[in-house]
């Protein structure tokens, strides 16, 4: 071990961080690879059918042969299309839903870059992400593609500022933007977690994230029914594979970001309870995991069960609910914040 | 405090590449069978009918306009929720004042009709 410990200090800087990249994106890469089973696996069992089961034991294999079909299949760009912006999308839309990770702890000190605007970060990589959608349509010159772009890049933009106004409430709480602060001062129990005093923030920032994805039920923007996929019909192939890793890795960006904000992170739930020491023995970045994989499920479980919302039921929902109950609550916030109330913001907490 | 952002750096470009090197993967490893009809845009079967490059709603111009006023002022909150607890009571009423403001234009576009769809 000491040895090991010998030879990662020996290696350049560049080469620490090459390492620490590729130790959290491979198995982010496979976490996508197998929510797109467990998604297909848990609707399937929710409408009473079992989901893929024939590739390798009950379907466990079926990522794998997904990902090889699209790796051989023909790249497709067409006559209408502006090439180079046409090549370009794909990267725009995977590129902050990666980097965006660089900032997200594990546990304390596990992060690749401890920076202490963190959040603002986070905020503005996930803002790129419109930028992949709206220049796929455009670039596509196809009518399906760019409508689809226009409903999405609107319905994105909406909801960010609800979003936005939950991450503010976020930083009142805990007064710092950095990440790892902001799990500390949700230590002591799961009392003290922000998903209490921040309730009406936790819930509409999830809900946003789900808008904020373009997942069911605000996929109106890919609407399957009526135009077809939406901003990326023209794209075929690994182009067609990398937004479909974009979007499920904005995902489990929203759900891990979701579980560190307002659920404690990598803090044990039966902190302060005497099952607290029955379970030390669960290494914290588990926990997360498990808080992760939670709202993760959640997003299926929405899918499996709402219908789609209409294009204005949208806009009314963003606009006119969630933008005046956050400023509000943001407001009753600062309040507390200011008169140091008990339990969560008197600082004895962190 | 500048080297706390070179792993964002590199972060950045192993993100774009990881963009890039599947796409190349798949440029090299699928077949190129061009014809006509593949490459003309997707129709439902249907040909062309006009050119998509179309008048949109003016709309997504008006929610586009009101998100940079939203967005702005995300922004501009950031900096006073972090340091609220060092400020006190007077950095609570100074914002909450910005805020009516903000709320009162936000009720105005409301009547207006701005954030109607129908």
């Amino acid at each position: 071990m000491e040895f090991l410990i010998s030879i990662w200090e020996m290696l350049p800087v560049t080469v620490q961080i090459l390492m620490k990249i590729v130790a959290l994106v491979l198995p982010l890469m496979l976490g996508v690879a197998y929510l797109t089973l467990a998604e297909r696996k848990v609707i399937g069992y929710m409408q009473v059918r079992v989901g893929p089961n024939r590739v390798g034991f009950k379907g466990i294999l079926q990522p794998i042969a997904d990902a090889l079909k699209l790796l051989m299949k023909e790249i497709v760009i067409p006559n209408p299309a502006n090439r180079y912006l046409f090549i370009i999308a794909p990267v725009m839309s995977i590129m902050p839903a990666l980097a965006a990770w660089a900032v997200i702890p594990f546990d304390e000190g596990m992060v690749i870059a401890n920076i202490n605007a963190g959040l603002l970060y986070v905020l503005a990589l996930t803002s790129l992400g419109v930028y992949g959608v709206i220049i796929a349509g455009w670039a596509s010159n196809s009518k399906y593609a760019l409508l689809g772009a226009l409903r999405s890049a609107a319905q994105v933009v909406s909801y960010e500022i609800a979003m936005g106004f939950a991450l503010v409430g976020v930083i009142l709480a805990a007064g710092s933007l950095n990440l790892t602060d902001i799990v500390q001062g949700q230590s002591g129990s799961a009392l003290h977690w922000y998903w209490l005093p921040l309730l009406p923030l936790f819930v509409i920032y999830f809900i946003a994230g789900v808008a904020e994805t373009n997942r069911a039920p605000f996929d109106i923007a890919e609407g399957e029914s009526e135009i077809v996929a939406g901003f990326h019909v023209d794209y075929s192939g690994m182009a067609f594979a990398i937004f479909f890793l974009a979007e499920y890795a904005n995902m489990i960006l929203i759900s891990a970001l979701a579980a560190l904000m307002f659920l404690g992170g990598w803090l044990s739930p039966f902190q302060g309870t005497p099952l607290e020491s029955v379970f030390s023995f669960v290494p914290p970045f588990m926990w997360l995991l498990a808080k992760t994989s939670f709202f993760l499920f959640c997003f299926l479980w929405f899918r499996a069960t709402f219908p789609r919302y209409r294009y204005d039921q949208i806009m009314r929902l963003g606009w006119k609910v969630f933008i005046p109950i956050t400023i509000f609550w943001l407001l009753v916030v600062a309040f507390c914040v200011v008169n140091k109330m008990p339990i969560w913001f008197d600082g004895k907490g962190a | 405090m500048l080297e706390n952002y070179l792993p964002i750096l590199i972060f950045l470009i192993v993100a774009i590449s990881f963009g890039i090197v599947p796409m190349l993967a798949g440029y090299l490893l699928g077949p190129s069978k061009p014809s006509e009809e593949k490459l003309s845009a997707y129709e439902c079967g249907f040909e062309t009918f006009d050119d998509s490059r179309m008048r949109v709603d003016i709309r997504y111009y008006l929610v586009a306009i009101l998100f940079i006023i939203f967005d702005l002022e995300i922004a501009f909150l950031f900096p006073w929720a972090v340091v609220l607890q060092e400020i006190g009571i007077m950095g609570f009423w100074s914002m909450f004042v910005f805020l009516f403001i903000l709320v009162v234009g936000f009720i105005y576009e409301w009547k207006k009709g701005a954030l109607e769809w129908e």
